[in-house]
């Protein structure tokens, strides 16, 4: 058998597939985390909540209203953007401009209200989702058991990355949301509803966190707090990728997830540590991230 | 004036509030109130231990029972501050519960420093009742031995003789690693291999396929409520059931098996010391807890809280008094045990509360006949075999009699 610094190549193969399907969560929702803190200069810390309301939501549709997967996957994300819009209009608009330590207090209070409340209802526990008919089973790759459900998160996660990546670099939209991030007074200058852009961009991202709770439902269990458990990690690479930068998270999510994949094959003890301590290093060496634009 | 009178009033009463105090039995139930163990101890074991206190019509001896509790958020020091704060100055006379083996150990220390009384329903350590014995301790549901010795046994008896651990990387998923393995070697089959991974890890396939690799017959979970949930989702999308390996879960509650679902759960086997189910006494017990929990039936650790603040409460109705904490725990441990949950039973001299395990298998989806209709028995384990033995131990209180 052929080994690559003691593991089998065949395990290692695995492993990295491993990698890249939680590198998926990772990039999915430092995605929103990106958008949002680029254009409104928020640390949305209630990102996590959100993604748990989205994998809730979709467990209530289909445990009271008999809503399956595949329509959740819509109306879910949708339901949690409208909420984040009514959040962002409410709430966050208010500290605009002032130090992002407020909308990181604010933020995190939202998160620990949602949380406190779902977990009041639904304990933690948390409550089994089947994964959809038609995605159940899988391949054998040879080297692995492909789960086909996992093979649809990975598709699905780069399609949508893709998808915004596209949108806010080669389309109209785009290009407003850029501009308002750089100079948002002067865009408004030339009659471009600069608070309604906000509201938008905040729902959209917030929605792409419900996706990803969507997503991940039938992976994990739905429970009040798996959005807790992994904000933290999608922080660090947000911060790694570069705060704001687009690119960087999603090339970064990726990246981590392998990273960690391989570290649970040769030291898994460490592997819930591994990615703060790339986050360290890469701060020493580059303050602003990978993909960061010193100013 | 009017003032003046009222403080008067006031100071009359204090000195008979202060007398009053004294004069009430006050159990703390010291649990996870809002983590990883919440569902199968947590609020739950604060109203089965209500449960037992109306059973003696919410008096015992002439003394008033009041039963309040604590969050210790699964932290040794919390829970210490708790516990030496609710014995000084709250005038708690007992603590139960208190899963977490850390937190345990360390409220058991208390306890005897203060002659109090400590019964633990909700940890696992079997050190409880070994080398940390004290003769203010008593262990009531479960311990990691005895889960060892009922699922690690009748898993390699039943021709699963090559082992492999995922094992949760902290004293309590070391020691059930420990004494499962010791069982398995001894009755004749083999460890290949094993893998530690942190507490709270959220995704298990790169652990399993490391297990997969291993081509062992049993994946051992030394783990525990969301590790062992996540484990055994993940393992049955990755075929690993179908690949023909069989996954032992070692500790293993009906709250977990609630979160997953029969479909992904059933044909686990695990040990349990308590299933509402079991028989007539244990159905109505539990069927009026779960009309007090919003229709949850109650884990062994629930029911263990129940049974031993029950019997805590006949050994301060036989001595008229619950000011010797040790007093208390050797007349606990004279009286014969008999309550709805358990049945009859004794506690030994080093505080094992002894009485029969169950070995169970989870149904199939179209065994079940509705929400929480779960297990299936496959063998009572006779009290005499389900705990370690008491020279076994290490108890020194064991030793002194000896």
């Amino acid at each position: 058998m052929i080994t690559f610094l003691g593991v089998p190549i065949q395990a290692l193969f695995s492993q990295l597939l491993v990698g890249l399907i939680n590198g998926s969560f990772y990039a999915l929702l430092s995605l929103g985390l990106a958008i949002i803190f680029g254009l409104l200069n928020v640390i949305n810390f209630c990102h996590g909540a959100m993604y748990m309301l989205g994998a809730l939501l979709a467990w209530l549709m289909l445990e009271h209203l008999g809503i399956g997967y595949w329509p959740a996957l819509i109306i879910s994300p949708m339901m949690v953007g409208l909420f984040g819009m009514v959040i962002e209009r409410t709430m966050i608009k208010r500290i605009a401009g002032l130090d992002p330590l407020y909308g990181l207090l604010l933020t995190f209070g939202l998160a620990l209200i949602i949380q406190g409340v779902a977990r009041n209802y639904f304990g933690v526990s948390g409550e089994p989702y089947e994964i959809p008919p038609q995605l159940t089973g899988g391949k054998n790759l040879g080297f692995m058991f492909l789960p086909n459900y996992r093979a649809w998160v990975v598709l699905v996660s780069v399609l949508i990355c893709a998808l915004t990546w596209f949108v806010t670099e080669r389309t109209r939209l785009g290009s407003y949301l850029r501009a308002a991030t750089e100079n948002p007074l002067l865009v408004q200058a030339f009659g471009i509803n600069v608070p309604q852009l906000i509201t938008v961009t905040y729902g959209l991202g917030v929605g792409l966190a419900a996706l990803a709770g969507v997503m991940a439902a039938p992976i994990y269990r739905v429970n009040p707090l798996m959005g807790a458990d992994l904000i933290i990690v999608v922080f660090a690479v947000v911060v790694i990728g570069g705060m704001g930068s687009i690119l960087g998270s999603i090339v970064t999510g990726f990246g981590l997830g392998v990273v960690e994949g391989l570290t649970k094959v040769y030291y898994p003890e460490a592997s819930n540590t591994v990615v703060f301590v790339i986050m360290a290093i890469v701060l020493l060496v580059k303050p602003a991230g990978l993909f960061g634009r010193t100013t | 004036m009017r003032i003046a009178s009222r403080l008067l009033a006031l100071a009359c009463l204090l000195p008979l509030a202060a007398m009053a105090e004294e004069k009430v039995v006050k159990i703390g139930v010291l649990n996870d109130m809002s983590g990883l163990y919440a569902d199968l101890s947590g609020s739950g074991s604060v109203e089965a231990a209500k449960m037992a206190a109306e059973e003696f019509g919410n008096k015992v001896a002439g003394m008033p029972i009041q039963i309040v509790g604590a969050d210790h958020q699964n932290k040794p020091d919390i829970g210490s501050g708790i516990a030496t704060k609710w014995y000084d100055v709250d005038g708690v006379d007992a603590i139960v519960d208190v899963p977490n083996s850390g937190v345990a150990l360390a409220v058991a220390k208390i306890t005897a420093d203060k002659n109090k009384v400590f019964i633990d329903s909700g940890a696992a350590t079997s050190d409880l009742t070994g080398k940390a014995c004290t003769p203010n301790t008593v262990h009531w549901t479960y311990d990691t031995w005895s889960l060892a010795n009922g699922t690690g046994k009748a898993v390699v008896k039943a021709g699963g003789d090559t082992w492999f651990f995922l094992t949760a990387d902290y004293a309590f998923g070391k020691a059930l690693e420990r004494d499962t393995r010791a069982v398995v070697e001894a009755n004749g089959g083999k460890v290949l291999g094993s893998v530690l991974h942190p507490l709270n890890t959220a995704d298990f396939s790169s652990f399993l396929l490391q297990a997969q690799a291993s081509k062992a017959k049993i994946i051992g979970l030394a783990n525990a409520g969301g590790d062992t949930i996540n484990s055994i989702k993940s393992a049955a999308e990755f075929g690993i059931v179908q690949g023909g390996q069989k996954l032992a879960g070692l500790l293993v509650f009906i709250t977990d098996i609630h979160a997953l679902g029969l479909k992904t759960a059933n044909g686990l086997q695990l040990t349990s010391a308590f299933y509402w189910d079991r028989d007539d006494k244990t159905r109505a017990w539990s069927k009026k807890f779960a009309a007090r929990m919003n229709g949850r039936m109650p884990s062994m650790v629930q029911a263990g809280v129940y049974a031993g603040v029950l019997h805590y409460l006949k050994a301060v109705q036989a001595l008229k008094s619950d000011q010797d904490g040790k007093a208390v725990v050797a007349k606990m441990k004279a009286l014969p045990t008999d309550d709805p949950a358990f049945g009859k039973g004794t506690i030994r001299a080093d505080g094992r509360k002894i009485h029969p395990m169950y070995l169970y298998e989870v149904k199939k989806p179209a065994e079940s006949k509705g929400p929480w209709d779960y297990y299936k028995l496959v063998r009572e384990i006779p009290a005499s075999e389900a705990f370690r033995p008491l020279d076994q131990g290490e108890c020194p209180l064991v030793a002194a009699k000896k």
